[in-house]
């Protein structure tokens, strides 16, 4: 994961009622009471974000959080009131309509809650539309449609209709759709929302196989925090239009900003979200035999214990030893959930 | 889990719209009660509240009468005047429409007028036969074959075929074009608001200004003939495609929107390959809306020249010739429920799964069209080898007609006292006072009272729109007989009321007569209401009691579609929730289900004034002395003013009504929602 940033997010308001713009103008900060009063909803209030090349940037909030606000104003799908959105440092809220057009043809990639599948297009026909609004030509656009659809999984499906599909099947669909232009920025909103646990389970495995092997930046939204940990490598946690909290999983769970968000992270396992690295010790003795990655979290390190000794080593991305992890400090944490 | 908190809301709610309900009555109460005062002691102290003063009239048919006529003579776009415009849109139908009628009916001819010399016959009646059979299985199966083969094959065996074509040939014109026109208008009402916003009531007037009121305009700019009757059949049947096309466009998901801007759609991209293409549903409905009303429109058509099946009613309906008009009526029905049923299982068909396959010969890719085309060749071969087999003999043909003059002969005949007794009970006892009473009231009371109403239901805005319509209606001097309309109409909803809605309670929890009535309502529906005032006339004579039949006859249909419809779409999980509170069946009825299903009901009552109104036009023709009179008389003397004045008076009548049961309609689901 390198640091470069892909998408930058500045003071971004969205505010919905007449006169919204006027507001913001005459003050920095609107007084919230007021606009509510006016009849006004601030569904964005003040956003800085950064996403990462090559990360899964999570946005986790409740219903009415302004989660799937935000993201559109991200993609300009709605027009935030005011900020900046760097998109590879280029201000997408400058950008004209042509310009956009282009951008979205290119660069970036959706996929939808309830799929947003057409219903009068064939699952090969759906998946190549993007390349069709493109003039891509037939041959072209079909063939690499095809190999979208054979990369989600769904091979000898192509000429079926959306409704005669599970779920699960014509979600996969919106995916091989958002990924048949082959963007760099990749917006998924709620896209497990709508299916059953199993299947959701099944969806995000399948996730995150597919993003190992396409490093896409990603913007992935959800209400659903231990989906937000089990995918994330950081997360942005809303409330009321505001972003409370952002950071890697571990950070929310060990340094909850606000009573909020410590009320989500409660009741997740400490072992599944802290890593190796976070608790491994100075290498004293001899380095161990038995070595785990720093960016394994604990609850993969426990089972190494079972037959080896008191420790176990801590190796970094490039292999070479960086500390060890005693069976006592592990079985702390596990202790304490 | 979900689910708890509407059922208590709805189950509460049911119980509770009495505070809101006991404070709209009591000041409705004090209206009225101060109405009928001023009622009983006004006439001496302002008589101008009573009679509309004639000097303070608005010579509205005068100026609308000069107004045409400048529009005919001198209007003029420099190059071309107003009139070679209008001639050149008739001219421009016309070419289609003798494209159709040439092959449906005349055959292609040379010559002009009786000389002309047939170089090619129409398609003749099997050929037409196997066509509509083999859409009908292409359609919807055997089925639908089987259906649409049997109403052709009634035109043919009743020897309505030719007049069939003839009215299939100008609906095959008109359908396209309204459609088309349709959803060019919906798109822009849903692109532009501003648009929109000129649209609606545009749209309201051209569904509520009785057909009767235009047509004599339509004959000064088109001319008389078969282009000028598909332009009113145009105004009539096009305003609910434009709206279904705003409402489908509307309905389209919003993430369907997202998803075309975030593949980058062009503004062209996204309107023909993502909202028309996901309205798709909707659009079908309206195509089938414009197939229906245009059939409704075959009789009125047919006064301003359409020939056909309408053509033939209007005849019959001239001589009293019961039978003929019945069996050309139901050539309508037949022609309309074959259209009908191809076009919804034409919708329904639209996006369903092709077989895989790799490519494949002409024939196999399109077995329909390649059997159309062998059907039309052997058809025309056949048919000028085996004559019978062109034209049906006539020696072959049934007929009923004698058979239904007989009946109603043999009813007058047997029933003339008790039937006459009937009517003239109904009419001392019911009819005469309350026409009576409404005709006493003072206008100025009355304009009041509605935008009360209006006020109370939805605001200023509709408090005005109540007020102005009904204040011009007095203005142009049309009160009095604006107040024989409410009377009759009136009289008529609370009858088709009284008749509709218990049968539809009762239908809605018997699925086999719901089966059965919905046939009846159906047919009485389609069956051009021309057709039923014959055995009404004949039975009870002229006058407003036959008029109040026949617009019962017609317009109980939406009472008792809509209270079968609300009543089916009550939650069930409601119903169940009654149920395990140890409800009986009929407080289940009464304390749930009817609740819930009053505003759908409400909107059905709407339906039936709407019903209600636009037979009244019609049954002008049997002598009543109603705006439908006045409309029937300015159409026989031309009078284009006259007519339009009258016609508008009937639709701000309609719009009244319409604006406030649906404001009340809605204040009621808002309460329950």
């Amino acid at each position: 994961m390198t640091s470069e940033t892909k998408l930058v997010c500045r003071n971004v308001w969205k505010i919905f009622g007449a006169g919204a713009r006027d507001r913001l103008r005459a003050g920095n900060a609107p007084d919230i009471e007021a606009l509510i009063a006016a009849g006004m909803v601030p569904a964005v209030r003040n956003v800085d974000l950064d996403v990462r090349t090559g990360e899964i940037f999570v946005i986790m909030g409740l219903s009415g959080s302004g989660k799937s606000t935000l993201v559109r104003c991200l993609s300009r799908l709605v027009e935030p009131t005011s900020g900046e959105i760097l998109f590879n440092g280029e201000n997408l809220l400058d950008a004209g309509e042509a310009r956009m057009i282009e951008i979205r043809r290119h660069q970036m990639g959706m996929v939808f809650q309830h799929f947003a599948l057409l219903p009068h297009l064939t699952v090969l026909a759906n998946v190549a539309f993007p390349l069709e609004v493109q003039g891509v030509d037939r041959r072209q656009r079909e063939e690499r449609a095809r190999r979208m659809i054979e990369l989600v999984g769904l091979s000898g499906k192509e000429n079926v209709f959306p409704r005669q599909l599970s779920g699960g099947q014509q979600q996969r669909v919106g995916i091989a759709r958002s990924l048949a232009v082959e963007p760099e920025l990749w917006f998924l909103d709620e896209p497990f929302s709508a299916l059953d646990p199993l299947i959701r389970r099944e969806m995000q495995d399948e996730f995150l196989r597919l993003q190992a092997a396409l490093q896409k930046t990603i913007v992935f939204i959800t209400h659903d925090f231990d989906e937000a940990i089990r995918l994330a490598d950081r997360i942005a946690i809303m409330k009321d239009g505001v972003v409370v909290q952002a950071g890697t999983p571990e950070e929310l769970v060990l340094n909850p900003a606000t009573p909020y968000v410590a009320e989500f992270t409660r009741n997740i396992a400490r072992a599944k979200v802290i890593r190796a690295g976070s608790i491994m010790r100075a290498v004293e003795a001899a380095f161990p035999a038995t070595t785990i990655r720093e960016r394994a979290t604990i609850a993969e390190a426990a089972p190494l214990f079972a037959g080896t000794g008191e420790t176990i080593g801590v190796v970094d991305a490039e292999g070479r030893p960086s500390g060890i992890l005693t069976r006592n400090d592990v079985v702390d944490l596990m202790m304490r959930g | 889990m979900t689910h708890a908190p509407t059922d208590r809301i709805d189950v509460h709610d049911t119980a509770l719209p009495g505070s809101t309900g006991t404070r709209d009555a009591l000041v409705f109460g004090g209206a009225l009660a101060l109405l009928l005062i001023v009622w009983q002691i006004g006439p001496g102290l302002a008589k101008w509240a009573f009679d509309y003063p004639k000097a303070w009239q608005i010579p509205a048919a005068r100026h609308i009468g000069r107004w045409t006529k400048w529009l005919l003579d001198d209007a003029t776009f420099g190059l071309f005047t107003f009139t070679d415009l209008t001639r050149f849109i008739a001219a421009v139908i016309d070419v289609p429409y003798r494209l159709a009628l040439s092959l449906l009916a005349t055959g292609f001819l040379s010559g002009q007028g009786s000389s002309a010399v047939q170089v090619f016959p129409p398609l003749s009646y099997i050929a037409v036969l196997m066509l509509v059979t083999l859409a009908g299985y292409y359609a919807g199966g055997r089925r639908l074959a089987v259906l649409v083969a049997a109403c052709f094959g009634f035109l043919i065996v009743f020897g309505q075929w030719t007049s069939a074509m003839v009215t299939l040939a100008s609906i095959l014109v008109a359908v396209p074009i309204g459609v088309v026109l349709g959803l060019l208008l919906g798109l822009g009402a849903y692109r532009w608001p501003l648009f929109e916003k000129a649209l609606t009531p545009l749209l309201d007037l051209m569904q509520t200004i009785p057909v009767f009121a235009y047509l004599v305009p339509i004959l000064f700019f088109f001319g008389f003939g078969p282009t000028a009757a598909i332009v009113a059949t145009l105004i009539y049947a096009l305003p609910p495609m434009a709206r279904i096309t705003v409402l489908g466009l509307r309905s389209v998901p919003s993430e369907i929107r997202d998803l075309g801007h975030m593949v980058g759609c062009s503004r062209r991209q996204m309107t023909w390959k993502i909202m028309v293409p996901s309205a798709a549903d909707a659009l079908m409905v309206g195509v089938n809306q414009v197939i229906m009303l245009s059939l409704n429109m075959v009789i009125i058509a047919s006064m301003i020249g359409a020939g056909g099946l309408g053509f033939d009613v209007l005849g019959a309906l001239r001589r009293l010739d019961i039978g003929a008009g019945l069996e050309a009526g139901f050539a309508i029905v037949a022609l309309a429920v074959a259209l009908d049923r191809l076009s919804q299982a034409l919708a329904q068909k639209t996006g369903a799964p092709l077989p895989a396959g790799k490519r494949r010969s002409i024939v196999a890719r399109h077995p329909y069209l390649v059997a159309s085309l062998a059907i039309i060749v052997v058809g025309f071969v056949l048919g000028l080898i085996i004559p019978p087999l062109q034209t049906f003999p006539e020696a072959w043909t049934l007929s009923t007609g004698g058979f239904w003059n007989e009946v109603v002969r043999w009813i007058n005949v047997n029933f003339f006292d008790a039937l006459e007794a009937l009517r003239n009970l109904v009419l001392l006892n019911v009819l005469v006072p309350f026409k009576r009473f409404l005709g006493e009231l003072p206008w100025l009371g009355v304009v009041l009272l509605l935008a009360l109403a209006g006020y109370r239901l939805g605001g200023l805005r509709l408090a005005l729109t109540a007020g102005m319509l009904s204040f011009l209606i007095a203005a142009t001097g049309q009160w009095e007989k604006a107040m024989i309309t409410v009377y009759l109409c009136g009289i008529s909803v609370i009858v088709a009321s009284l008749i509709g809605i218990p049968l539809g309670i009762l239908a809605s929890e018997r699925e086999r007569l719901w089966r059965w009535l919905q046939v009846v309502i159906d047919t009485l529906q389609t069956l051009p209401s021309f057709v039923y005032l014959m055995p009404v006339v004949m039975l009870f004579r002229v006058g407003d009691f036959t008029a109040m039949i026949a617009i019962v006859a017609y317009a109980v249909a939406p009472a008792i579609r809509y209270t079968v419809l609300g009543l089916q779409r009550v939650d069930p999980q409601v119903v169940e929730a009654g149920r395990a509170m140890g409800c009986t069946p009929r407080q289940i009825l009464m304390k749930i289900k009817l609740k819930l299903a009053l505003p759908e009901i409400l909107l059905g009552l709407n339906q039936t004034i709407m019903f209600a109104l636009s037979m009244l036009v019609i049954t002008a023709l049997v002598g009543t002395r109603d705006l439908g009179q006045e409309v029937y008389i300015a159409l026989t003397k031309a009078d284009t003013g006259r007519g339009i004045v009258a016609g508008l008076a009937v639709a701000f009548i309609a719009i009244i009504a319409d604006r406030l049961i649906s404001a009340g309609a809605a204040r009621m689901k808002e309460r329950m929602a």
